[in-house]
């Protein structure tokens, strides 16, 4: 069947893998026959992904990726691959005046510094397969859209959508693709955080153009693209998957 | 746990709003200056001073300042 989208014959890394965003797509990338390296820091949780992959071949390796000692492992564990998709993080919602070293420092840990390690450390170990493609999760907030308490995410982000570009022209030479996705506002438990309430975030969904928020699968089909041989001319971009949010 | 040290860090989060205009009784909301961004900066004070969580629907239940001092209070 004629599919320019397959992933077939490709090895693929994602990171965090246990939920959202990279619990989908590591399921979606399987059912277009990729056979997946997932990893997350919860192994009750990355099972349950692991279980949910289709096809055969599928390993899951428990890392916590803020700690150098977790990266190095994990590195020394990876069979040679044809895509990583860099997606664990999170977030933290805190006004300027209440911002600290110490969250700081956890939240860009995890965000920015552990994705862009991960990838020197692979491409140190020669692991990644020329014309591979290396994807990370930023946001819209990394292109400068912003919101109130915002500020720490932002940073975090902004640093990985300018990163891309960079990493992209590096490793053009060896046809090795390097880019984003930008996703607006996706359901991914955010309520749980109860920062926000259920009525603020129905106020909020109301001003996406599209009329609603984000699903992961939204994401999902948009890493796969950038994964594919479809997206072969495609480097050091960051493709926004917003809804149109970011037209307003 | 001090109502007026409350009222007062409660009161610290306005820039243009004197400290003066807020009571136990303000119905904080009717502010002019009430804003989400300071309804962040409320619930990472109480995170700071109180050690407690405060979510997004505590603050839309609440009325007045009082109302808020009763539920960090209940809390800590």
């Amino acid at each position: 069947m004629y599919n320019p989208y397959s992933l077939e014959g490709k090895t693929i890394l994602v990171t965090g893998a246990s939920s959202g965003i990279g619990r989908t797509t590591a399921i979606e990338c399987s059912k277009m026959r990729a056979r997946m390296v997932v990893t997350a820091r919860n192994e009750e949780r990355l099972k349950e992904t692991l279980s949910a992959l289709e096809g055969e071949g599928h390993r899951m390796l428990l890392a916590d990726l803020s700690k150098e000692e977790d990266l190095d492992k994990l590195v020394s564990e990876l069979p040679k691959l044809d895509g990583i998709v860099n997606n664990a993080g999170f977030t933290k919602t805190l006004p300027l005046q209440f911002i600290k070293r110490e969250q700081l420092t956890e939240l860009l840990n995890v965000n920015t510094v552990a994705p862009i390690l991960l990838l020197h450390k692979i491409l140190k170990k020669k692991l990644l397969n020329n014309e591979s493609s290396v994807v990370y999760t930023s946001s819209i907030a990394g292109l400068g859209l912003t919101a109130p308490g915002n500020a720490m995410y932002t940073s975090s982000k902004g640093a990985i959508s300018a990163y891309i570009k960079n990493a992209a022209l590096e490793l053009a030479s060896k046809k090795i693709r390097v880019n984003a996705v930008c996703p607006g506002m996706v359901n991914t438990g955010i309520l749980e955080l109860g920062t926000v309430t259920a009525s603020q975030l129905e106020e909020d969904e109301k001003k996406y153009p599209l009329g609603r928020y984000g699903e992961p699968r939204d994401i999902a089909l948009a890493i796969i693209y950038l994964l594919s041989n479809a997206s072969a001319w495609v480097t050091g971009t960051n493709l926004i998957i917003d809804g149109g949010i970011s037209l307003k | 746990m001090d109502l007026n040290e409350f009222i007062a860090n409660f009161a610290d989060q306005f820039e243009d709003t004197d400290s003066s205009e807020i009571t136990a009784a303000t119905e904080f909301k009717n502010l002019d200056e009430w804003s989400s961004l300071i309804a962040l900066s409320v619930i990472a004070m109480v995170d700071e001073e109180y050690d407690v969580t405060l979510k997004g629907d505590d603050i839309r239940g609440s009325v007045t300042v009082m109302d808020l001092y009763n539920i960090v209070k209940s809390r800590s």
